[in-house]
C-alpha cells in the first residue's frame, strides 16, 4: 500500500514535469508577446500591445494567416471524407488483401516528415503542381487522412452491427441508411476528426515549407522571421497559433470523450 | 388459388464450406404464431434472416404469397424484425425511432407523428415519446422496438429472441403482451427462440431445428407428447427415454427387454414386429412414484440422485441399477408429504398406455 503510494507520487511528479517542460516555453512566449522590450530578458519591461499591432498591420502576415485558414479548412474536409470512406469500407466489407489496404492507408504518419515533404515536392513539381496552395492541401490531406480514419473507425467499431441491417429492414435503401443511420451515428467522430485534422494542418511546418513556394502559411512565415533576427512579433504570432490549435484540439477531445463515455454506458 | 403467406422449398444456406441450414421445407400460414426453436447453432436465426432478406439462400426457393423472394433486397420487403439486440437507433428519441420506417417509406411527417403515437399508445409507452433511448429500461426498450416494427403494419412480424435479455418476471408479462397483440392484429408472427417455455406458451405451431435441419413441425402439444425422434424427445426435456428389443407381442401388447428391465406397452397404430429394436419415451409427469414395490407390470427400482425445484413442481432424477436415468415430475406439496432422501431407493411405475414410440433414425 505504501509502496503503491510512493510510485503514485513519483508518477505524479513525472507527469507534472512533463507539463512544465511542454508548457513553460509556450507560457514564456505568451508573456513576452506583451512585453515592450525588444529582447526577451528579465526583468520585463512594460505591458504593451505593440507587437500585436505590428503583426495586425503586416500584410504579409495577414496573407499567411488567410493561407493557413484556407489550407487547414479544405484539408480537414478532404481528409475527413477520405478517412470516413476508408473506415467505412473497413467496417462494412471483407476483401482480399484488406490487411495490406489498411497498412497502406495508415502509412503516411509513419514516414519522417522531411522525407514525406521532399517526396511531395519532387512529385508535385513533376506534375506541375508545386508552389500553390493546392499543393499544400494535397500534401496535408495525405498526411492527416489516417488520423481521420483512425477516429472514425473507432466509432464505427462501437456501433451495434444490427443497426445498419435494422434500417434496411425498415425500408431504408443503402444510401438512405448511410444518410440516416451511419452518418448521424458517426457525427461526433466526424466533428472530432474535422477539428483534429485542421489543427494538424494548421501547425504543420515541414511539408508546407517544402511545397508552398510563395504561398506561405503561418508556420513558414514564423521561420522566416526567426531566421532574419530576433523579433518579438514571433511571440505574438505564436500566441495566436497556440490558441487556435489548442481550441481545435480541445473541441476534438470533448466530442471524442463524450461519445466514449456514452459508448461505455 | 390461394397460396400460403410464406413457403420454403428445399432451401439451403451455406457460408463458405459451412452448411448453416439444409433441406428447409415448410409453409407459414396467414395469422399464425409460429415459433422456430432449437439449440444455438441450429440455423434458426439464419432461417429468420433469410425471411428478412438479410441472407440469400444458396439454393431452393422462398416465396411470399407465391412471389419468388430469393434476391429481393431487405429494404424492398415488408418483413420488420424485432432484434435480439433490439437495435434501436441511439441518436434518435423514442418517437423518432418509431417513425423511422415510415420516414424511409416517404410518408408525410404529420401521418408519421400520428401513427407513431398511436402505436406507442397501444404498447403503453406513449409518455416516453420524447425520451432518449439510453434512459429507458429493458422492458421499455422492448416495447419501443415492437412499436417500431408494428407501425409498419406488416403482414408478418419476425422476432429474434426478443425476450432473452429481460428479467424472468418481465418475460412472462411480455409473452402475454405478444400473444394478445398477435391475436388482436391477426398478423403472422415468426418467433425464434431457444426457450421451450416461450415457444410453448405463445405459439400455435413450433418448428424444432437441429444442426441446420427441421427435426419436427407440430403444435406444442404434438411436440411435447409425441416427439417423432430422439433429438426432439431430449430437447423438450423431462422425458424418460428407453430403448430395447421386442421379445413378444400378445394381443396388441408389445413386450420389450431393456437394460433396466422388461416392460410392455400398448401398440396403437405403430408398425411393430418381433425382434425390432426401438426407442420409446414416457413423459416425466406421467410416471408414478412409490415407496413400496407396486403390483403393476412396468416398474423399476431406482436410487435418487438429485432434485430440481421449478415453482410448485419438483423433478426427481433417479438411476436404476444398470445406470439408466429416470425422471419423474410431481407437485411440490405431494413431494413434501413423502420423506424422500437423496441416495434412497424408490419405485417408479407407469401405465402401458402412456408410452410413445420414437421413429427409428
Amino acid at each position: 500500500m505504501t509502496k503503491d503510494k510512493f510510485y503514485n507520487l513519483i508518477l505524479k511528479f513525472y507527469l507534472f514535469f512533463i507539463f512544465v517542460f511542454i508548457f513553460t516555453p509556450i507560457a514564456f512566449s505568451i508573456i513576452f508577446s506583451f512585453n515592450s522590450q525588444r529582447f526577451p530578458t528579465i526583468p520585463l519591461g512594460n505591458f504593451s500591445l505593440e507587437w500585436y499591432i505590428k503583426i495586425f498591420n503586416d500584410a504579409e502576415i495577414w496573407q499567411a494567416a488567410i493561407n493557413s485558414v484556407i489550407v487547414s479548412s479544405i484539408t480537414c474536409l478532404i481528409a475527413t471524407f477520405l478517412g470516413f470512406c476508408t473506415a467505412y469500407s473497413d467496417y462494412r466489407y471483407r476483401f482480399k488483401f484488406k490487411g495490406i489496404y489498411l497498412a497502406l492507408v495508415l502509412l503516411p504518419p509513419t514516414i519522417p516528415l522531411i522525407i514525406l515533404a521532399l517526396a511531395m515536392l519532387a512529385w508535385l513539381s513533376k506534375i506541375g503542381m508545386s508552389g500553390q496552395l493546392w499543393s499544400i492541401i494535397c500534401a496535408h490531406s495525405v498526411l492527416t487522412a489516417p488520423f481521420a480514419m483512425a477516429i472514425i473507425r473507432l466509432r464505427l467499431n462501437q456501433m451495434d452491427p444490427d443497426l445498419e441491417a435494422a434500417s434496411w429492414n425498415l425500408g431504408g435503401s443503402e444510401w438512405a441508411t448511410m444518410r440516416n443511420v451511419i452518418l448521424p451515428y458517426c457525427k461526433p467522430a466526424i466533428i472530432s476528426s474535422l477539428c483534429l485534422t485542421a489543427a494538424v494542418s494548421f501547425d504543420e511546418f515541414a511539408i508546407s515549407w517544402f511545397v508552398s513556394g510563395l504561398n506561405k502559411t503561418v508556420p513558414v512565415i514564423i521561420l522566416e522571421i526567426v531566421q532574419g533576427n530576433i523579433d518579438p512579433q514571433v511571440n505574438a504570432i505564436g500566441t495566436f497559433v497556440f490558441f487556435t490549435s489548442i481550441t481545435l484540439v480541445i473541441t476534438a477531445q470533448i466530442f471524442f470523450l463524450t461519445w466514449q463515455m456514452k459508448g461505455k454506458k | 388459388m390461394t397460396y400460403p403467406l410464406v413457403s420454403f422449398k428445399n432451401v439451403a444456406k451455406n457460408f463458405g464450406k459451412m452448411n448453416a441450414v439444409t433441406n428447409l421445407n415448410f409453409e407459414i400460414e396467414k395469422g399464425e404464431f409460429l415459433a422456430i426453436m432449437g439449440p444455438s447453432g441450429c440455423g434458426k436465426t439464419t432461417t429468420l434472416r433469410m425471411l428478412a432478406g438479410l441472407e440469400n439462400p444458396s439454393s431452393g426457393e422462398i416465396r411470399f404469397n407465391n412471389r419468388l423472394m430469393n434476391n429481393v433486397k431487405p429494404h424492398e420487403r415488408d418483413t420488420p424484425l424485432v432484434w435480439q439486440s433490439l437495435a434501436l437507433f441511439p441518436f434518435l428519441n423514442v418517437q423518432e425511432n418509431v417513425e423511422f420506417g415510415l420516414k424511409m417509406r416517404g410518408i408525410s411527417s404529420k401521418t408519421r407523428q400520428k401513427k407513431s403515437l398511436e402505436w406507442l399508445e397501444k404498447l403503453e409507452v406513449r409518455e416516453l415519446a420524447k425520451r432518449d433511448i439510453s434512459t429507458l429500461s429493458g422492458g421499455q426498450k422492448q416495447r419501443v422496438a415492437l412499436a417500431r416494427s408494428l407501425v409498419m403494419e406488416p403482414e408478418i412480424l419476425l422476432l429474434d429472441e426478443p425476450l432473452s435479455a429481460l428479467d424472468a418476471h418481465l418475460v412472462i408479462r411480455m409473452q402475454a403482451v405478444l400473444t394478445q397483440l398477435q391475436k388482436e392484429l391477426g398478423i403472422t408472427f415468426v418467433y425464434v427462440t431457444h426457450s421451450q417455455s416461450e415457444a410453448f406458451a405463445m405459439a400455435n405451431r413450433v418448428i424444432i431445428m437441429n444442426v441446420g435441419e427441421i427435426s419436427q413441425i407440430g403444435t406444442p402439444k404434438d411436440i411435447y407428447r409425441s416427439p417423432t425422434n430422439q433429438f426432439v424427445a431430449e430437447f423438450v426435456g423431462r422425458n424418460n427415454i428407453l430403448s430395447g428389443k421386442v421379445y413378444d407381442i400378445k394381443s396388441k401388447i408389445a413386450f420389450i427387454k431393456t437394460n433396466s428391465g422388461n416392460y410392455n406397452f400398448e401398440i396403437i397404430d405403430q408398425n411393430i414386429e418381433l425382434g425390432n429394436t426401438l426407442n420409446y419415451i414416457i413423459s416425466a409427469d406421467l410416471m408414478n412414484f412409490s415407496l413400496v414395490k407396486p403390483k403393476n407390470s412396468n416398474i423399476v427400482n431406482c436410487k435418487l440422485i438429485s432434485e430440481e425445484y421449478i415453482g410448485s413442481m419438483v423433478t426427481l432424477f433417479l438411476e436404476s441399477v444398470d445406470g439408466t436415468e429416470f425422471k419423474i415430475q410431481m407437485q411440490e406439496r405431494e413431494h413434501s408429504k413423502l420423506n424422500i432422501q437423496n441416495g434412497g431407493k424408490y419405485w417408479l411405475s407407469w401405465s402401458k398406455k402412456n408410452v410413445h414410440t420414437l421413429k427409428q433414425d
